[in-house]
């Protein structure tokens, strides 16, 4: 991991519109991604995590749009380019990898024919190049006899072999970016190890940023060099992987890491009450104040700022304000700072 | 306490379920398990998608009708043709809890009325007062209110709508409860909500659970006992503790070494184990039988592999 930087997320705003009003899926989220590095965001359902990453590749729902903020790759502000001018970076420098295998891979066309569909829209090769591109890219993601499999449908894959062929498909004009949204979620464990393994070995091949979304810290705590927590359309803890597993200090990050349980927990888990906020009329101030047992009246009023934990590590919570009364944490969380120490 | 002297609730003898599959074609989901669930436990069933774990507790509860075997509940047979007298007994103390907290709640019925269906049905209750009281318990019980009696099931999220499952399981006070991945469709905060609360009903009421998941984290955290599936077949039961820190079988060491843990550190230096049956096995002339290496620990082997594996811990 270096400091060149090859995305930078600044005060995003994303609404969609609905009959009720607008909803403010993103409201205001900066972050960096740099060279080679593997960014996690992670959330519940309805955090915006996946709406960020659709916003970053140009591709909102209808209903969807910017209400502020810029991102900016290389010299475009992807926020405010045109369609068809994205189409030149969408899938050949910026490339997702989605959640369902099954629904992302055309069911009436040959593996082959959908991997080739890729690098002849991209590169300026030949038929029989791209051909061979693609048998490459098969063998590069660990699928046995390529030729044969190209001439397969997705039916006859199993879902684990898909998302390899999803992987292959987004890899395939070797792409600065992968977007990968919730990638291992839809397979069991030991395959979700496998396609982990594979993904982290491509991205040191070819050198790849990664931006990797998902609700699953193990997957998180696997994959990730710096990680982003998200919460009601904001960040409000970003850190290194261990900073956030080992020493989060927004009351949220507690939450997330005391319900699930490692295997050594005995006793009740640390459940989060309550639910998250609606964010057609989102609360004032911190949004997860009514759910936090650390809530002070600030927090209902006013909406905390960054306070920075270390070089690497900042987190949205009025607790790190130099007023704040001393807080102790869950005794999860002590365990996991006396963890830290150890190592 | 020594496992033999503890209560069986419910016992699985030889359970076989297969599916036709074409005209020639047939699955063996579910292909001859046995085990037995002591009363006041959580016994945790786990394996990946296809093993046959969730077709086991949909045939223990009869949504099926299972092709071989029989499941026994204190002493009564609840499968196949249940005698006159018992079918009240059986229907009433073995419930579900479902998966999909949207799809198992009728979208056209009232929550007062989904959690008294039972009530209604064994005829618990023989005012309308009584009906509505004993769901107001019953609701406040798994931390919903009185004011939500009237409302329907797309009103609540998903959290609430589980605990909406889990009062209609609770409304006839059952003895046996089958939850088939109750948690895994919702969010991880929402997710320690839902198991603290059945941890808190089996503690008060006595209850027992058969819990199926393919999380081994939150299995390991909420069973007494776990047995693992594979292709239709047992092939490791044991204490969680056990499992974990010996597990057997090659299969259960496999899944163990690949359990994502919240924790860096951990993850960094994680070997996986692969698994490949084909290679692992020779079941051609030497078929695996059931087999307790130590009390209470039971393994699917062959006479070759039971010596192999149990030197492992040597």
């Amino acid at each position: 991991m270096n400091n060149n930087k090859v995305l930078e997320v600044k005060d995003l705003e994303v609404n969609f519109r609905t009959y009720a009003g607008d909803v403010q899926a993103v409201r205001g989220i900066s972050f960096d991604l740099y060279e080679g590095e593997t960014l996690a965001i992670v959330g519940e359902s309805g955090s915006g995590k996946s709406v960020t990453v659709k916003a970053i590749m140009g591709l909102l729902a209808s209903n969807g749009y910017y209400a502020g903020g810029e991102i900016n790759y290389e010299d475009i502000n992807i926020a405010k380019t045109k369609e068809k001018d994205l189409h030149s970076v969408r899938g050949n420098q910026i490339a997702m990898v989605f959640q369902d295998p099954m629904t992302s891979l055309d069911p009436t066309m040959t593996i082959g024919k959908q991997i080739m569909e890729v690098i002849l829209l991209h590169q300026n090769v030949s038929k029989s190049e791209a051909y061979q591109k693609a048998v490459k890219l098969i063998e590069l993601v660990g699928i046995s006899s390529p030729e044969d499999r190209m001439k397969q449908y997705p039916h006859q894959f199993s879902g684990g072999m898909r998302q390899r062929i999803v992987i292959a498909i987004a890899l395939a004009c070797e792409p600065k970016i992968l977007i990968a949204d919730e990638p291992t979620t839809a397979l069991d464990v030991t395959i979700q190890a496998q396609i982990l393994d594979l993904m982290k070995d491509l991205q040191q091949k070819i050198g790849a940023s990664v931006i990797f979304i998902t609700h699953d810290l193990g997957v998180v705590a696997n994959v990730a060099d710096r990680v982003a927590v998200m919460y009601a359309g904001r960040i409000v803890e970003i850190g290194t992987a261990d900073e956030i597993f080992y020493d989060p200090q927004h009351p949220y990050t507690w939450g997330l890491i005391g319900s699930m349980p490692d295997l050594d927990t005995d006793g009740d888990l640390y459940a989060i009450p309550g639910t998250p906020p609606n964010l057609l009329r989102p609360p004032k101030g911190d949004a997860f104040a009514i759910r936090s047992e650390f809530a002070m009246q600030i927090d209902f009023e006013e909406q905390p700022p960054f306070f920075k934990v270390s070089e690497t590590h900042q987190a949205a919570t009025w607790l790190l304000h130099e007023d704040a009364p001393k807080v102790t944490p869950p005794a999860v969380i002590g365990k996991r700072r006396e963890r830290l120490k150890e190592v | 306490m020594d496992y033999k002297d503890r209560e069986v609730l419910v016992e699985v003898k030889d359970l076989q379920q297969y599916f036709k599959l074409g005209r020639h074609g047939v699955v063996k989901a579910v292909d001859g398990i046995n085990f037995k669930i002591f009363r006041g436990e959580t016994f945790g069933l786990v394996g990946e998608s296809g093993s046959g774990k969730s077709t086991t507790g949909r045939t223990m509860i009869r949504l099926y009708k299972p092709t071989g075997g029989e499941v026994w509940m204190k002493g009564k047979l609840a499968s196949g043709k249940i005698p006159k007298e018992d079918i009240a007994y059986v229907n009433r103390n073995m419930q579900m809890i479902f998966q999909d907290p949207m799809a198992c709640l009728n979208p056209r019925m009232k929550v007062i009325d989904i959690v008294a269906e039972g009530i209604d049905i064994h005829k618990l209750a023989k005012t309308k007062e009584e009906r509505r009281q004993k769901v107001i318990d019953i609701i406040k019980l798994v931390g919903l209110d009185e004011q939500h009696l009237e409302r329907y099931p797309h009103e609540f999220s998903g959290g609430q709508r589980q605990r909406i499952g889990i009062a209609r399981a609770m409304a006839v006070e059952p003895e046996f409860i089958i939850a088939d991945e109750p948690i895994s469709a919702l969010d991880v905060s929402i997710q320690a909500q839902v198991v603290n609360l059945m941890n808190e009903l089996k503690e008060h009421k006595g209850l027992t659970y058969l819990f199926i998941a393919h999380d081994l984290s939150m299995v390991k955290y909420i069973s007494d006992r776990i047995a693992v599936m594979f292709k239709g077949k047992i092939v490791e039961l044991t204490t969680s503790e056990q499992l974990f820190a010996k597990p057997l079988h090659p299969y259960t060491r496999s899944l163990l070494s690949a359990i994502p843990l919240p924790d860096p550190i951990t993850e960094r230096t994680r070997r996986r184990i692969a698994y490949e049956p084909a290679k692992e096995h020779d079941y051609a002339n030497n078929p695996p039988s059931w087999h307790e290496v130590e009390p209470g620990h039971f393994i699917l082997a062959n006479d070759q592999e039971l010596a192999k594996w149990v030197a492992l811990y040597k």
